[in-house]
């Protein structure tokens, strides 16, 4: 082995117990193959799961609507109307108008970005605060782990929709509050799941022969702990979405929306107090909630799909 | 450990759990930036002056461990300041409205449990069929939609045929409490059948699950062996034991079920906790809004002890661990 060779294979630079650059390349060349190889199993299983393709067609439908919206649209929130209120449903105004002469079909497009903006947003900040403290808690079961379970436990049993609308009330009805609001609020389920995985990938035999070899915490958290761990986190940041959403056009619905952005809770706001119902205005009110249940729905048919995927003792049954 | 020392452990660490969502609160109140006396008191003509007095009237000026110690007081005896609205203390208000919306929650509760948990046995039982996935299909789709939608929509569809608004008729002579009992009957059926599909589908979901998971246990396919009918097999052996995580859960529930019953009371003026919240947020009156949240919050709390003891008193596993 003193010259390089050309053909210097896997199987004979392991057998020789030297590692050269090519050999290391061939590895992991070989590694990923077989990831591919499992990562198409699994979309493999997506597409089985017919739940997991439903779920991926309405979120898609609806990630194209927010983000052509603006390219499609002209549409100001402030261009009030007010002789056209209440219009039914034209040509020229496809759902019909609101009860300030806006075009309700425009309104919902726009709205499918907020909702999306938030969910997505607000799930992110929950799963981070959420793994965060799943993790530590099933990591350092002492003292410290106790104790961030105790914190955990609190803010599972305080009613949540009470409290998000008492901070945003003081907090003020703005974009970026009821992000953070609903994000810092919803991570005590994730904590539980997490930590309840963490508690058990903990007690494997690599982890032993991790530290056997003087491995830190870190290092087993970062490169072992963690790459287990993961995929549960990733299902629950998708069903996360979908409660965010829920959470972000109740706190809408009742008043608590930025007044600058129209989603599609707001809306529902606006049709409430405007008696909308009353008014036999079906195309102002029904849509909007149409919009929540489809893409609730969504999230909620992709996160099971995914469930059942990652977690294998579910699709055992 | 016996169940005596069990049950006061519970109810130990829920007023521990509570002293420090007091705290909480305390603390929240007091790093939100603003004046609390000038939102208060929305009035431009008042002097620096005048805002100092009142300061030092509501003990504002006090060092903040001395305020920390008042409120907790007061709070723990029930004063829990004056709404900005009503000008009137908030216990007396919230406890008023408390009863109604425990009418609204307590029936839609048993209601959403019976018809969940029946669904969800045939749902188990099913597992995999057409009936299976339409009954999952549809508590996936009562779990999904908003809550407060499925209000408007039933407002819209039954106007006319049902009062939509409050808890009794205004301005009626009742001629007797059977008469009065009705009206109420009336306003309630609709609010509380909104909140009980919303509750109906979580039902749905977890009871399957739990049922599905118990008929994997080896019990069941010894139960089998023996030859029990399927019926038996249920009553007896699977239902009784799948029931028991729906306990837990329901108390835990208990944060959502109040979460449905602020909306649910806000649309139908169901003149409750939650619509006195809903006010409450619309008005920015900081006391109601606080002492409703802590009221509620104190309800969860007792739920919960109560649901882990009667848990207790179902699995007997839980004494000796």
């Amino acid at each position: 082995m003193t010259k390089k060779k050309a053909d210097v294979g896997i199987g004979r630079s392991r057998r020789l117990g030297i590692i050269t650059d090519r050999a290391l390349w061939a590895r992991r060349a070989d590694s990923l193959r077989r990831l591919a190889k499992r990562s198409n199993k699994n979309l493999g299983l997506v597409a089985h799961s017919r739940m997991g393709v439903v779920g991926l067609l309405i979120l898609g439908a609806f990630l194209f609507i927010a983000l052509a919206a603006p390219l499609v649209l002209d549409f100001n929130p402030r261009d009030f109307n007010i002789g056209d209120m209440f219009l039914p449903p034209s040509s020229e105004h496809w759902l019909g108008t609101d009860d300030v002469g806006r075009d309700v079909f425009a309104e919902l497009m726009y709205g499918s970005r907020v909702s999306l903006l938030v969910g997505i947003a607000a799930s992110g900040i929950s799963v981070l605060i959420g793994g965060l403290i799943g993790v530590l808690a099933g990591f350092y079961s002492g003292a410290v782990g106790e104790g961030l379970m105790r914190f955990t436990d609190i803010f599972l049993v305080i009613p949540q929709l009470p409290f998000m609308l008492l901070i945003a009330a003081l907090a003020g009805p703005s974009l970026f509050n009821i992000i953070v609001v609903i994000g810092v609020l919803s991570w005590p389920g994730t904590a539980r799941i997490v930590r309840a995985q963490v508690l058990t990938v903990r007690e494997r035999t690599f982890i032993e022969r991790a530290r056997a070899i003087g491995a830190g915490d870190r290092h087993i958290i970062s490169k072992h702990i963690l790459p287990n761990v993961i995929p549960l986190m990733f299902a629950n940041t998708i069903l996360i979405i979908a409660v965010a959403i829920l959470t972000e056009s109740t706190m809408a619905f009742l008043g608590l929306g930025d007044p600058l952005v129209i989603s599609w809770g707001s809306m529902l706001h606006y049709a409430f107090v405007s008696l909308a119902m009353s008014n036999g205005a079906w195309w102002y009110f029904v849509p909007p909630g149409v919009c929540i249940a489809v893409v609730v729905l969504g999230f909620t048919f992709l996160g099971y799909a995914m469930d059942e995927i990652l977690n294998p003792k579910l699709r055992k049954r | 450990m016996n169940l005596r020392r069990y049950v006061f452990q519970r109810i130990v660490t829920a007023f521990v759990i509570f002293l420090v969502i007091l705290t909480l609160n305390f603390i929240i109140f007091r790093t939100i930036p603003g004046d609390p006396i000038k939102t208060m008191f929305q009035d431009p003509r008042m002097t620096p002056q005048d805002i100092q007095q009142l300061r030092e009237a509501f003990g504002l000026e006090k060092p903040l461990l001395t305020q920390y110690f008042i409120y907790m007081y007061n709070s723990l005896t029930g004063e829990l300041g004056i709404s900005f609205t009503y000008r009137d203390s908030v216990w007396d208000i919230v406890s008023d409205r408390l009863v109604n919306t425990l009418i609204l929650v307590g029936g839609a509760s048993l209601l959403a449990l019976l018809l969940g948990v029946s669904t969800g046995i045939v749902a188990a039982w099913r597992r995999n069929s057409l009936t299976d996935f339409s009954l999952l299909g549809t508590s996936l789709f009562f779990y999904s939609v908003p809550t407060f939608w499925l209000g408007m929509l039933s407002l819209f569809a039954l106007a006319g045929l049902v009062p939509s608004s409050g808890m009794y008729t205004p301005g009626v002579d009742y001629e007797g409490p059977l008469d009065k009992f009705f009206d109420l009957m009336r306003h309630l059926i609709v609010p509380m059948m909104v909140l009980t599909l919303v509750l109906f589908g979580q039902y749905v979901m977890l009871m399957r699950s739990s049922l599905i998971d118990v008929l994997q246990e080896d019990y069941i396919t010894t139960g089998k062996a023996k030859g029990l009918s399927n019926r038996d097999l249920l009553r007896r052996h699977a239902v009784p034991n799948a029931m028991l995580p729906m306990v837990t859960v329901t108390a835990i529930n208990l944060g959502l079920v109040v979460g449905g019953a602020i909306q649910t009371e806000t649309v139908f003026s169901w003149p409750g906790v939650g619509l006195l919240m809903y006010e409450g947020l619309i008005a920015r009156d900081y006391p109601i809004l606080q002492g409703s949240f802590l009221v509620v919050t104190l309800v969860a709390l007792v739920a919960n002890v109560l649901a882990d003891i009667t848990y207790a008193f179902l699995d007997p596993r839980v004494k000796v661990g």
